[in-house]
Order: C-alpha cells, then sequence, then structure tokens
C-alpha cells in the first residue's frame, strides 16, 4: 500500500528531472541559435580581412563622428527619461485621477509602434517644410528633422517606457510607511524624495537607464527616417553599420557592429559592478510589506 | 502636551471614517484607542499626526490648532505598524534621520543616537542594518527613531500587531516602562483589549467611526454605557436583553428560583482559569469562567446538567444601562 503510493511519486520526480534537464537545454540552445553564436561570428568576421582593416575603418573621420553621436544621443535621452520616467511613476503609483489609465497606455506605445512609424510621424510634425510645427521653427531657426536634434527626439521617444515600466513596481512594493515616516521627522517633499524615495527606488531607477540606454544605442529604425543619413553629420553608430554594409565594407561593418556590442556590454558590466559593491554595504533583504489602508 | 479633538469627520469616497469625532487626552498621560477593523481608529491617529486631512473639524496640540498645520511641522513622533524602518540605513542613521534634518550637529547628533538606543536597548545594533533586526527590535528602533527630535506627542498605529503574542507581551510591558520615564503624551492605537487595559491609563473605544465611551480600563469594564463596548471591552454572553459577564455566571447542582437549567458541552482547562461551556435547555449556548478551584469543588463534567443564575448582569434598554445586582444565597 505504501509501496504503491510511492512509486508515482518517484516517477514525478524522475519526470521532473528529465524535463528540467529537457527545459535546460532548449533554454540555453534557444539562446546559442538566436544571441551567442551571432556575436561570436560578428567577432570572427570583423578580423576577417586583419586588423589593419578594422583600425582603418573605425578610425575614419566618418566612425569617429558617428560614434560620437551615438553618445551624445545617449547623453541626452537618457538623463531627461530618467528624470520623467521617475515623476511619471511617482505619478503614477502615488495619486488617482481621471485619465491616469490613457497615461499608461500611453507610456507603452513606444513598445507597440514600430520605430518607423514613430520615425514618419515626427517627420509629420516636425518637417520643415509641411510638418505641424515645422515651418515655425524654421523661421526660428530651428531644425528638426535631419538634425540630431529631430534624432535626439527619435532616440527620447523609444527609449521612454524603460524608466518608468523598471521604477513602478518598485514604488507600489516599498509603499508609502518610509515616506510618511520621514514627513513626520521633519522631512519636507524634497528631502524625503532625494533621502528616502530615490534611495529606495535606486535599484528600479538603474535598470530603467540600462535598458534605456541599450535601446537607445541600438536603435535604427526612427533615428533612420528623421536622420537624413548625413555621413558625418546625422550618422549614429547603427546608421553607419548599415552604410559600411551597403558600400560592401563587410568587414568594417562587422568591426563598428563589435564596437556597438562592446558598448553595451561595458553598460550592463557597470551595472552589476555597482550592484556588487552596493549589496556588500547594505542589506539584501528587502521584506514584504503590505499596505494597511485602515486598521 | 494635551491633545483635543473636534469634530472630526473624514471620508474615503461614500465610506465615512471619522463621523464628527471627539476626544480630549490630558498632558503626559498614555491613552489608547480601541476598536475593531474599520472603526476609525487608525485615521483618527493619522488626522492627529497630519498624515491625513479632515474634511472637517479641529485638531489642537497643547492649545494650539494644528488643523492646517503640514506633518513635518507638526512635531509628532509616529510609530507604523509594519514599522517603516528605512531599509538602506543603519540603526544609527535610522534613529539621526530627524536630528540630521534639523541640522543638528555631528556629535551632538551622535551622543542622542547613543542615549536613545540606550533606552530602547539597542545599544549593540547601531552599525546594523533592518533586515537584520527581529520585529521587535525593529519597532524599538522606530521608536527611538521617533523619539529623538523629541516630539510633542507621541503616536504609535497597532505598533505591536505584527509581532508574535510573547514579543507583544514583553513590549508592552517595556512600552509602560518607557512611558514612565519619558512622560511623554502618548496615543495608541489597537484592536485588542487585552492590550489596551494593560498598557493605559485611559482607553477611548470606537466603533463605526464614531467615540462609543472613554475611561479608564476598570471604568469601561465595569460600567460599560453601550452593547458595543459591553461586548468589546471583555467576554460577555448575551441572554435576550442580558448581558452577563462569563465571570459572573454562578454553576450549581440544585434548582432554584432564577436558575436556569443547562447541560454542560465542553470543559476547557487553561491552567488556572476554567471555561465551561454549556448549553440552556432553550438552546442558547453561553460559557462560566471558573477558577480551577472553584470547578474542583463542583466536580463538574461534560454531558452533566447544572444550574446557572448570574450573580451580576447588565441591561441596555430605553431607560438607559442598568446593572442589576443578585445576591447569592
Amino acid at each position: 500500500m505504501t509501496a504503491d503510493a510511492a512509486r508515482p511519486q518517484k516517477n514525478i520526480v524522475r519526470g521532473g528531472r528529465g524535463s528540467r534537464i529537457g527545459l535546460r537545454s532548449v533554454a540555453l540552445g534557444y539562446l546559442a541559435v538566436l544571441l551567442i553564436i551571432p556575436v561570436l561570428v560578428i567577432i570572427a568576421k570583423a578580423f576577417e580581412d586583419g586588423i589593419g582593416n578594422v583600425f582603418d575603418t573605425l578610425t575614419t573621420p566618418e566612425a569617429q563622428h558617428a560614434f560620437w553621436l551615438t553618445l551624445v544621443m545617449v547623453a541626452v535621452a537618457i538623463p531627461l527619461n530618467t528624470i520623467f520616467g521617475v515623476a511619471c511613476a511617482l505619478v503614477l503609483v502615488r495619486q488617482s485621477f481621471r485619465g491616469k489609465a490613457l497615461i499608461n497606455g500611453l507610456i507603452d506605445l513606444p513598445f507597440a509602434i514600430s520605430p518607423v512609424v514613430i520615425g514618419l510621424s515626427l517627420i509629420l510634425v516636425y518637417g520643415s517644410l509641411d510638418g505641424w510645427f515645422g515651418p515655425e521653427l524654421l523661421e526660428m531657426g530651428i531644425r528638426v528633422i535631419f538634425t540630431p536634434i529631430g534624432m535626439a527626439l527619435a532616440t527620447m521617444f523609444v527609449s521612454l517606457p524603460f524608466v518608468v515600466r523598471e521604477v513602478e513596481p518598485v514604488l507600489r512594493e516599498i509603499g508609502e510607511d518610509q515616506e510618511q515616516a520621514a514627513s513626520t521627522l521633519g522631512a519636507n517633499g524634497w528631502q524625503t524624495f532625494w533621502r528616502i524615495t530615490l534611495p529606495a527606488i535606486r535599484w528600479g531607477v538603474t535598470y530603467g537607464v540600462v535598458l534605456g540606454t541599450a535601446r537607445a544605442l541600438g536603435e535604427f529604425g526612427a533615428v533612420s527616417i528623421v536622420s537624413g543619413r548625413i555621413s558625418g553629420e546625422t550618422e549614429t553608430l547603427p546608421l553607419f553599420v548599415q552604410k559600411q554594409f551597403e558600400t560592401f565594407n563587410v568587414s568594417g561593418a562587422y568591426a563598428a557592429a563589435l564596437v556597438l556590442a562592446l558598448i553595451a556590454l561595458a553598460t550592463l558590466l557597470a551595472m552589476n559592478l555597482v550592484r556588487k559593491r552596493d549589496s556588500k554595504t547594505t542589506s539584501p533583504v528587502t521584506l514584504g510589506k503590505t499596505q494597511e489602508v485602515e486598521a | 502636551m494635551s491633545i483635543i479633538v473636534e469634530n472630526a469627520t473624514k471620508k474615503f469616497g461614500d465610506f465615512v471614517a471619522l463621523d464628527e469625532v471627539s476626544i480630549e487626552v490630558p498632558d503626559g498621560s498614555l491613552t489608547a484607542l480601541l476598536g475593531p477593523s474599520g472603526s476609525g481608529k487608525s485615521t483618527l491617529l493619522r488626522v492627529i499626526a497630519g498624515l491625513e486631512t479632515p474634511d472637517s473639524g479641529r485638531v489642537v496640540i497643547s492649545g494650539q490648532d494644528m488643523t492646517k498645520v503640514a506633518v513635518q511641522d507638526r512635531h509628532v513622533g509616529f510609530c507604523f505598524q509594519h514599522y517603516a524602518a528605512f531599509k538602506h540605513m543603519t540603526v544609527r542613521d535610522n534613529v539621526a534621520f530627524g536630528l540630521k534634518i534639523r541640522k543638528k550637529g555631528k556629535e551632538e547628533t551622535e551622543e542622542r543616537v547613543r542615549e536613545l538606543l540606550r533606552l530602547v536597548h539597542l545599544e549593540g545594533f547601531i552599525d546594523r542594518y533592518p533586515s537584520q533586526l527581529s520585529g521587535g527590535q525593529r519597532q524599538r528602533m522606530a521608536l527611538a527613531r521617533a523619539l529623538a527630535v523629541e516630539p510633542n506627542v507621541l503616536l504609535l498605529d497597532e505598533p505591536f500587531g505584527a509581532l508574535d503574542a510573547k514579543v507583544r507581551q514583553e513590549l508592552r510591558a517595556w512600552l509602560r516602562r518607557l512611558h514612565d520615564e519619558v512622560h511623554v503624551t502618548t496615543i495608541f492605537v489597537t484592536h485588542d483589549q487585552e492590550e489596551a487595559m494593560d498598557v493605559a491609563e485611559q482607553i477611548v473605544v470606537m466603533n463605526d467611526g464614531a467615540v462609543e465611551q472613554a475611561g479608564g480600563p476598570r471604568d469601561l469594564y465595569e460600567h460599560p454605557e453601550t452593547e458595543f463596548v459591553m461586548g468589546f471591552v471583555g467576554p460577555v454572553n448575551r441572554v435576550g436583553k442580558e448581558f452577563i459577564r462569563p465571570h459572573d455566571l454562578v454553576i450549581q447542582h440544585i434548582p432554584e428560583d432564577g436558575a436556569a437549567e443547562a447541560m454542560i458541552e465542553r470543559i476547557v482547562h487553561l491552567g488556572f482559569e476554567v471555561r465551561v461551556e454549556l448549553e440552556l435547555a432553550e438552546g442558547d449556548p453561553l460559557w462560566a469562567q471558573l477558577t480551577r478551584a472553584q470547578a474542583e469543588e463542583l466536580e463538574l463534567a461534560e454531558k452533566q446538567i447544572v444550574y446557572v443564575r448570574p450573580s451580576r448582569k447588565k441591561v441596555f434598554d430605553e431607560t438607559g444601562p442598568r446593572t442589576e445586582e443578585l445576591v447569592l444565597a
């Protein structure tokens, strides 16, 4: 009786182990086919024509400018999106008002819409000839489309949701108790934000920044449309890669792609280093807290 | 410093959390706000602290109208049920928070932090993080943090609600002693009548957003003014319109005028106390609280038929509450 009862249980365990190994190989195989092999091939291809060609491609003024412009795009888009993202998450989590669901939906728009469409819509709004605000802005001497300004707008658009969406759940989890405690201790809103709220959400912000940066670095579609793709002027690294590829400098394209990948990797690495140092000084444990409405 | 709340009303949508509530808390006292969930006791505490703004009414602390004063300027100490520890700060920085906001000197702050941690018995934990403390230690840290800024009043929202029974017992006694030492006007919210009676000098019983009765623990127990207070402050049997405390129920073996027939359903031994669960001939359940000696003397057994009568009962009718004492033969 007891042996009978134990047998099917044992089978379940064995089946569990088998399917676990199966699941693991599927996951790893998937990653290998989609990510690891292509990246390795890029590295191999980049150096196919010798290191000289890599060096030559990367040291041309166009390449240098593309590299520089990519960093500028990130430097403009990410800080602005971070400030907006934190503020927006605070509003969405801590306040209730009409139209909140609408804002909530709008935030995800950049995820839902194809980047090409985003680029085109920017032209419709800011186009110097027949955009909504384009002619007026041109009179003031500001050109948006086919300049880095439009490219920055496109980059901001596509990288907008990351900080909001990473910070929101963290804010919800920490609740308002700590902030209220700070206010009873005499802290005003600003002091409470800097001393309590921001430290509590710092990892949400960091993840949002890293993911947003990765997106901003690699953005092609939207930026491509509004840039006009003028070499040495409105060409970011992804556009530069594409151009090298089109002009049959394949190893050059791979070399630039490699640089792009390395920047993204460095960002991830930096985050993990900071995180490791941080977890040494503060406690890793977070307590599940429930918010009491009324007791 | 004394606290006076006058006609405070607070609504959350359609829900009336506070309905014209007025209370008075004397200077230096230790007062409990007692009531079930949703009675408005926490809301009242948060209104006093300034964490909620009343729709109407006034909050006066030490003779000063505080109704429109922002929470950070009210100078109140507040402790939360779930401690609200600043998780990214050490115990030292948690306790020093209010002092740093007030830009106190480094040495003064450190000295005060150490003094307070001595007071709450956490001297050895100054460099720990909240996650490395137990629940009881965290709440003591939160208390030290609240006391650090020498608040006018100390407000505790279910301070022991999330702790286990034994720690709770210890902290109650400790809070009493602390209050004797510090003497700051203290209000604490609880749903546990035993806790309120154990710790507080004055109890305000709340129900459905209104004050049912305020008074000393003994006064509330002996002279409840409403059925709700009778039932909430201490155990009670209800037979028709009559309320009888379980220890006012006399069990005997001989029938007598005024004694009702009942069968013993169950006898529960709780150490010194013995709880006898009975069923009246008419079918109503009730229970009696006896000492072990009394129970042994009566030689009670389950399924036995006995006769019960109250030595004291309480009736709430149109003429108001009245107590009927019945002389024992």
